[in-house]
């Protein structure tokens, strides 16, 4: 027996038809689904966000600025050290002091960056999207199948996290980053015990990421996106860069806030975040990509040209069922990325820089797995946190979601009811959702699937 | 330390579990799919038949264990660990909120129109309770692992030790013993930096110490701790009773007797501040 899902006919009009999933499987988070059709035309579609909400931004008031990156990167368990980055970015330039980070320190946090995108970008490739393209209901049925591929993806998982468990102490909730830096840089002997390691897990991601392109099958739903992404002049966006866009949003760090707008759309009560005068945008992987393939490291830019043509698609893409192939040259970047630094890795003079209290507010946002995830601070003389503003990826994404399952709506009405919300559910976990990280989504009343 | 193998049962007996997720971060969860190595071994020795992050595939319940991630925060929650506790045998709260109500707990101490209206331009769609509460508040729980997040080994040690019908091995002395063990000078004595360490139980692995920082508390408060004892510390430091009061109150801070220590410097901060 399969979870939650059901379609059923309406009562004053037999030809519109509703496939709900009650509650999504395969995603971080809770969240749910529900399409509405007549016969092949939607009529509304909507992604409904029922996770808890925590407050997060209230909750930050009163603590001191230094405590922060602690209490935000329990916003999210899979993406903790994005959380990190953003208000450690943020608060630095609260306080004044964003410029003098030294580049080792900027290294190391790349290098946490890179483990975090890892360990995200496989857990969702293999474990959670992967069992759609190939028919499962999940990986562990999967895994009887295709082992080898399982352990393989496990132990590049595993990769991810030791390399942020390197510089934070643990990959979950890491404790090793602090305002201004870490709290203590890595020994160079564990940071030298984990290049083997990395050197060759580039050639097995490559491999992978290769077969991912040939032999699955992606389907095709083309649309005129805005992508959204940081844009740094000289590498591929991690921590830093202007914000920009495919169709010429181009806005410091800190403007980010006021370029876009987060309302309430017309028979949803979710709070989606649209840019100001234009509408949804989506940020992540394919955003990234398609604004910045030209600054990926070499391993991964060799591999470019043989992915578009087995996709058969050269990009920019603008069909987000290729955001898998995307997370994996992505986990290419990040592996050699992370290889590069730690194998010139020397003890840095300084772990952090001196940060001291004084009033002041700053903005940054840095690219989480999902996308930009934006933070703004107000601090006061004494450190004290005064407002907080966290702008996750999937809200951004949300709209841009539902606008997909428009999309996708035609082609479902020759379908079962199984068949039409298992495409539905394969087409969100395009977007590797993450609902926990629901700082800032408005619809939280759980709507019961019908059955 | 090595972890314990998982020996599989035969195929009927397999036992049968079953992972809920409340108002928390997936964190939890996320440490039960770290355990890479072991997570081949662990899907052939128990039959996950409900795990809404990993799998689709729901099977009906009885579920012989539950492992519940976070905290109670909604009315749709406190129906939801009803209907769970009537589904599982046995049922363990895994983590920070399931077994203190975790970080959102600090709505506790706060008014909840106050919070949502800071969030939410429309406040009138939130349905939320006034607070966020562990799992033991609610229904019967038989066995807790504490940690923000849990330590994967301890789920690992949990698991191996219900399928042989034994008590799980799970450290409930204070911080200080793992930190020793590992040979690192004290943040505290030898740094002169704060230390929730004497008080907290052990289980991370002294991570904060070994990354030269005081520990904060992410298992929670050890068996019988001398809280009155860190807290004169604390003071001796130079810490403001506002700055104490935040040190108990955070990923633990509505567990007994963080709360306690957190309420008690929160009276002294007010009086200091009447005072002028």
């Amino acid at each position: 027996m399969s979870k939650s899902s059901n379609s059923k006919t309406n009562g004053a009009n037999p030809n519109v038809r509703s496939i709900t999933v009650g509650a999504l499987a395969r995603v971080e988070g809770e969240g749910a689904l529900r399409l509405e059709m007549e016969n092949d035309k939607c009529i509304q579609a909507r992604l409904d966000i029922y996770e808890p909400p925590r407050f997060f931004e209230a909750l930050l008031r009163g603590r001191n600025f230094k405590e922060v990156p602690d209490i935000t990167a329990r916003i999210c368990g899979i993406c903790p050290v994005a959380y990190q980055m953003g208000s450690c970015h943020a608060i630095e330039r609260a306080l004044g002091v964003f410029h003098e980070v030294d580049p080792p320190i900027r290294a190391l946090r790349n290098v946490a960056y890179c483990g975090e995108w890892i360990e995200s970008h496989v857990l969702h490739v293999f474990m959670l999207h992967l069992p759609d393209f190939l028919g499962y209901e999940s990986v562990i049925a999967m895994a009887a199948d295709h082992a080898p591929i399982v352990k393989r993806a496990l132990n590049l998982k595993k990769l991810g996290n030791d390399l942020v468990a390197l510089v934070g102490g643990r990959a979950v909730h890491p404790v090793g980053i602090c305002i201004g830096g870490f709290y203590r840089a890595p020994a160079p002997e564990a940071a030298a015990a984990l290049v083997p390691r990395l050197k060759q897990a580039v050639d097995d991601m490559s491999e992978l990421t290769l077969f991912l392109a040939e032999k699955l099958t992606y389907p095709k739903l083309e649309r005129d996106y805005e992508f959204v992404a940081l844009c740094p002049e000289d590498e591929y966006p991690m921590n830093l860069g202007r914000i920009q866009s495919n169709k010429g949003l181009d806005v410091d760090q800190e403007e980010f806030g006021n370029a876009i707008e987060e309302k309430q759309v017309e028979h949803s009560t979710a709070l989606h975040a649209a840019i100001k005068g234009r509408g949804s945008y989506v940020v992540g992987p394919l955003a990234r990509l398609n604004l910045n393939h030209s600054k990926l490291h070499p391993r991964a830019a060799e591999l470019l040209p043989p992915v578009c043509r087995a996709v058969r698609q050269n990009l920019p893409w603008n069909n987000n069922f290729l955001s898998l192939p995307a997370r994996a040259l992505e986990t290419v970047h990040a592996l050699a990325v992370a290889h590069d630094i730690l194998a010139h890795y020397t003890l840095p003079a300084r772990s952090a820089i001196e940060v001291t209290p004084r009033a002041g507010g700053g903005g940054h946002g840095t690219e989480a797995p999902r996308g930009i995830c934006w933070h703004h601070y107000r601090i006061s003389d004494d450190g004290t946190v005064l407002a907080a503003r966290i702008v996750p990826p999937t809200s951004q994404n949300q709209s841009s979601i539902e606008q997909d399952l428009r999309a996708l709506a035609p082609s479902l009405a020759a379908l079962g009811d199984e068949e039409a919300a298992l495409r539905c559910e394969h087409l969100i976990r395009n977007y590797d959702p993450c609902i926990s990280c629901s700082v800032h989504f408005l619809k939280f009343s759980r709507r019961q699937a019908q059955s | 330390m090595a972890a314990p193998s998982i020996t599989p049962p035969p195929p009927n007996t397999i036992p049968r579990l079953a992972v809920y997720k409340f108002s928390s971060c997936d964190g939890c969860q996320l440490s039960l799919l770290n355990l890479e190595e072991h997570l081949l071994a662990i899907v052939s020795a128990v039959e996950i038949a409900y795990f809404l992050e990993a799998r689709r595939r729901v099977l009906p319940p009885p579920y012989d264990v539950g492992l519940v991630e976070g905290s109670i925060s909604t009315p749709d929650e406190e129906n939801r660990i009803r209907q769970a506790r009537r589904d599982c045998k046995f049922l363990v709260a895994i983590g920070a909120c399931a077994t203190s109500g975790g970080i959102q707990a600090l709505r506790n101490w706060a008014n909840l129109a106050d919070y949502v209206s800071t969030v939410y331009p429309s406040p009138q769609f939130i349905h939320s309770l006034e607070t966020a509460t562990p799992i033991a508040s609610h229904v019967f729980v038989d066995y807790e692992l504490r940690g923000c997040p849990v330590n994967p080994e301890h789920l690992l040690e949990l698991i191996s030790a219900l399928l042989v019908g034994r008590k799980p091995n799970v450290p409930t002395y204070s911080l200080c013993v793992e930190c020793k063990r590992r040979g690192y000078p004290c943040v505290m004595v030898a740094g002169g930096q704060p230390c929730l360490g004497p008080v907290t139980q052990a289980g991370c692995g002294a991570l904060c110490p070994g990354c030269n920082r005081g520990c904060y508390g992410c298992f929670g408060p050890m068996e019988q701790p001398n809280l009155p004892a860190i807290a004169r510390h604390f003071e001796a430091l130079g810490l403001s009773p506002g700055e104490i009061k935040r040190r108990f109150r955070s990923f633990n801070g509505y567990l007994e007797p963080f709360k306690q220590m957190g309420d008690r410097y929160e009276q002294i901060e007010q009086l200091e501040d009447q005072r002028g």
